[in-house]
């Protein structure tokens, strides 16, 4: 193979955050008319790596290259007039405004005296509407499209520039396989102009069928390209986790109870189908699969926020019906949610009124709060779970997010639930609040409460689970114990391979 | 003490630091401008500022229960002309005829029931079909002023009961029988939002919604109640000004929404819910009719007062959202 000169080229690139090296020295090429797959674990550094290709975050060492020429990229419109264009995962478009108008959103054509050349706009979107080969025209209001149209609508807004190199985020997530197709047709189309590709995504067969290349981060660092014709499943996978990857389980196997919680057959419409599990008194059910997998939805049905449309939940081995989460809390069931933030906290309330609101309810002398109550129940779930602030009085929105995650779990463990479910308990806890969260969920097991752990990072769901369920675009594709589980099967029950393929 | 409960205390004293700076302006500008000789801050003309106060501050207090839920109402005006209508024109109502001046009692009863009716009205619609309150009280309150006219076209609604009036002026301990409302009225929802379980969910709810959904609150209900409680006191509102008055308007109450919403804002509640307090509201209430009457009394008229309420509720904001925003990431629009 002849070396033609690399539409990209990273050298070098370190970033660093307080506390945390994010970016290790990342160096990789994007040839033209190459469709480049970066791989990595969640928080392997792969978004940060585009943040800095796009201009939102300056590189303390290294270089960009465009065509070889050493550039700087200060915003993602400077990326983007430099020919390098991102389409993200999560769609950012006006749905209310039609697809010419969201395509050249920000740089309409004008006219004299600043009036809009709807001519020029509705003629210039058709001709790049029709390079994508999509069935619908440039007067179409975006809201009115399908989600994998909506995506076509992103990728157009990329072609208004000429671009050098396209990273593709996920492109997927939330497309049905015939859509795919379409994506796929599309990104042939743009190798073929020769175009650089780089195509992030965690599925392997589509790694496989699509890429010429993979490069692999881990840990911030870049660990090697390999050419996918000459590698398989497995050497990617090794290259991803890593050797040095610590693989104490941690699991005390302690008495268990009965089971606690059990699922049979449940589906809520395309969301998932057909799932079957169950939990018992101190054990914890780790739930590991992509985003969009269908672990979250499996959560807020057991909490009641959405209705199963087919299937049982049984608790303690009798079906209860579970309407809204003040009936699963009445049960016993408690939801740490995945957006701490959003769903978890009342972010302008303090410490301790966040802690009691599920129950304050119980904590009423005649029409009044006790607020002696409600401080005694704060003290004590601080010092149980060693939550650090000043006092009880401390806005929440203002802790770590360690510190403000164990508020939410000392909220449900102060309910004295018999089902705690946490879904991503770690997401943006730095690593030593890390630890102590795992080992408090541990130690929540050995006290018998029946956990369920949902994570999409695997080192967390090995470390803290006694049984992990691998799911797989709202169906689970097998389930493992820890003794049994390996990171290769893991991974590989997630991308949507069959597991009996694994030894 | 922590950080944060001096900031706390340093943004609810902001209002009274505001009303104090209000009264040395007005007493020295007085001194040099006033038509009249009599001091700004003389006793009685302090005491008439708080009852001239209760009819928007009753129901500036129920609208800092209904924006910390993060709602609006902007019916209250609406409700309040509805039940003075009710109050007046019930007494006079042959049924009722044999009571002598139990009626008054009677009326109250219906007055106020007509307002919680009409919150509850509100609260059903919003808390069935999820439409924003906003628009919900907006049509409502289009509606109930309609009702208003239909009840007696463009004629005021009158009627005097004369033992109504004298317990209205009434004043005990100096204070005015209005006044007594609004301090009690303040007093209890206070008690309400600040150590009941329905207050603490009233700030939940406006915090974060569906972090209060998760934790188990039925939010509808919640609503439900404030929309009720609100049109009691809007109805109350009502009771306490047109007993004295004795002669409703079908224009009377128009704008006391904004009103009772410029007092709540003025008072550090935030219009996007889940912060505020109650004796701010009274704070707020104060500093704006300390401001009419200041004005009036080194000589502008009604115009200038409305421009310069205007002028100072903007600045207000724009300081608070500077002193809120500093150290922060500052938004570029």
């Amino acid at each position: 193979m002849t070396d033609p000169t690399p539409v990209l080229r990273l050298e070098g690139i370190v970033k660093t955050f307080p506390g945390v090296r994010a970016l290790d020295g990342v160096s990789f090429s994007v040839l033209p008319g190459e469709v480049h797959a970066l791989m990595g674990e969640n928080g392997a550094g792969k978004s940060t790596l585009m943040k800095v290709l796009g201009g939102i975050h300056t590189p303390d060492e290294g270089q960009i290259f465009i065509d070889e020429e050493p550039t700087q990229m200060t915003s993602p419109q400077h990326a983007k007039a430099k020919g390098v264009v991102f389409i993200h995962q999560e769609l950012s478009l006006a749905d209310e405004l039609s697809v010419a108008e969201n395509i050249f959103l920000g740089e309409l054509p004008l006219k004299s005296f600043g009036l809009v050349d709807w001519a020029k706009l509705y003629a210039d979107t058709n001709a790049i509407l029709k390079t994508l080969n999509v069935g619908f025209d440039a007067k179409t209001r975006v809201g009115d499209l399908s989600i994998a149209n909506q995506q076509m609508v992103e990728i157009g807004r990329a072609l208004t520039v000429d671009p050098r190199a396209v990273i593709f985020d996920e492109p997927t997530a939330s497309l049905t396989d015939a859509e795919k197709v379409v994506l796929f047709d599309v990104i042939a189309d743009l190798k073929a102009r020769g175009v650089g590709i780089i195509y992030i995504s965690h599925r392997m067969e589509e790694i496989f069928k699509m890429t010429d290349r993979i490069s692999v981060l881990r840990d911030g660092s870049y660990r090697g390209t390999l050419i996918t014709a000459q590698t398989d499943e497995d050497e990617v996978t090794q290259l991803m986790i890593g050797r040095a990857l610590d693989l104490s389980r941690n699991v005390s196997h302690h008495d268990m109870g009965p089971v606690a919680l059990e699922a049979r057959g449940l589906s809520c419409g395309d969301l998932f189908r057909d799932v079957s599990f169950s939990v018992r008194q101190g054990e914890v059910l780790g739930f590991y699969g992509l985003v969009g997998a269908g672990r979250t939805e499996i959560a807020e049905t057991l909490f009641g926020l959405r209705d199963p449309s087919a299937g049982q939940i049984l608790l303690n081995g009798e079906e209860v019906r579970i309407s809204s989460p003040m009936e699963a809390i009445r049960l016993g069931i408690s939801l740490v949610p995945e957006d701490r933030k959003g769903q978890g906290l009342v972010l302008g309330m303090n410490c301790r009124d966040n802690m009691t609101l599920p129950q304050i309810d119980d904590l009423r002398t005649g029409p009044l709060v006790s607020e002696g109550a409600e401080v005694a129940i704060f003290d004590q779930y601080r010092d149980k779970l060693d939550i650090r602030t000043p006092g009880w009085r401390q806005t929440v929105g203002n802790l770590s997010g360690g510190n403000q995650q164990k508020i939410v779990i000392g909220k449900w463990l102060s309910m004295r639930p018999e089902v705690l479910i946490v879904d991503e308990p770690t997401r943006g806890i730095d690593v030593g609040s890390k630890s102590e969260i795992h080992n408090l969920i541990r130690d929540l097991a050995a006290q018998g409460y029946a956990v369920i752990v949902i994570s999409s990072e695997m080192p967390e769901v090995l470390h803290v689970s006694d049984r992990i369920v691998a799911m797989y675009s709202g169906r689970v594709m097998r389930e493992f114990t820890s003794d049994e589980v390996t990171e290769d099967s893991l991974i590989q029950a997630i991308s949507g391979i069959d597991g009996d393929k694994v030894a | 003490m922590t950080s944060q409960t001096r900031k706390d205390l340093f943004k609810q004293g902001a209002i009274w630091a505001f009303i104090a700076a209000e009264l040395v302006f007005f007493s020295v500008a007085g001194e040099f401008l006033s038509v009249s000789d009599k001091a700004f801050m003389d006793f009685d003309n302090m005491l008439l500022l708080l009852k001239q106060s209760a009819p928007i501050g009753i129901i500036a207090v129920g609208m800092t229960v209904i924006m910390i839920n993060g709602n609006i109402d902007l019916s209250v005006g609406a409700t309040f002309a509805l039940s003075a209508i009710v109050l007046l024109d019930s007494m006079t109502w042959p049924v009722f005829a044999g009571l002598g001046d139990w009626v008054i009692p009677v009326s109250w009863l219906l007055a106020l029931l007509t307002g919680c009716v009409l919150g509850a009205i509100n609260g059903l619609i919003v808390w069935k079909t999820g439409v924003d309150a906003f628009i919900v009280t907006l049509g409502s309150m289009l509606g109930y002023r309609g009702l208003v006219f239909m009840y007696n076209g463009e004629q005021p609604t009158s009627n005097l009961n004369w033992t109504l009036v004298d317990f209205a002026e009434a004043q005990v301990l100096s204070l005015h029988t209005a006044t007594w409302f609004l301090l009690v009225v303040t007093l209890l929802i206070w008690l309400l939002m600040t150590k009941t379980v329905h207050g603490r969910n009233a700030y939940g709810i406006g915090n974060n919604r569906e972090a209060a959904v998760n934790a188990g609150i039925r939010v509808g209900p919640h609503f439900l109640w404030n929309f009720i409680l609100i049109g009691f006191l809007a109805a109350l509102s009502a009771v306490v000004f047109y007993s004295e008055s004795g002669s409703v308007n079908p224009n009377d109450g128009m704008l006391y929404e904004l009103w009772a919403i410029t007092a709540v804002v003025l008072g550090g509640t935030k219009l996007s819910g889940g912060y505020g307090s109650i004796i701010s509201t009274l704070g707020g209430v104060i500093a704006i009719q300390l401001l009419r009457k200041g004005l009036g009394h080194i000589g502008a008229d009604t115009e200038t007062v409305n421009l310069v309420i205007g002028l100072i509720l903007i600045a207000v904001l724009f300081l608070d959202r500077q002193l809120n925003r500093k150290g922060k990431e500052e938004l570029k629009i």
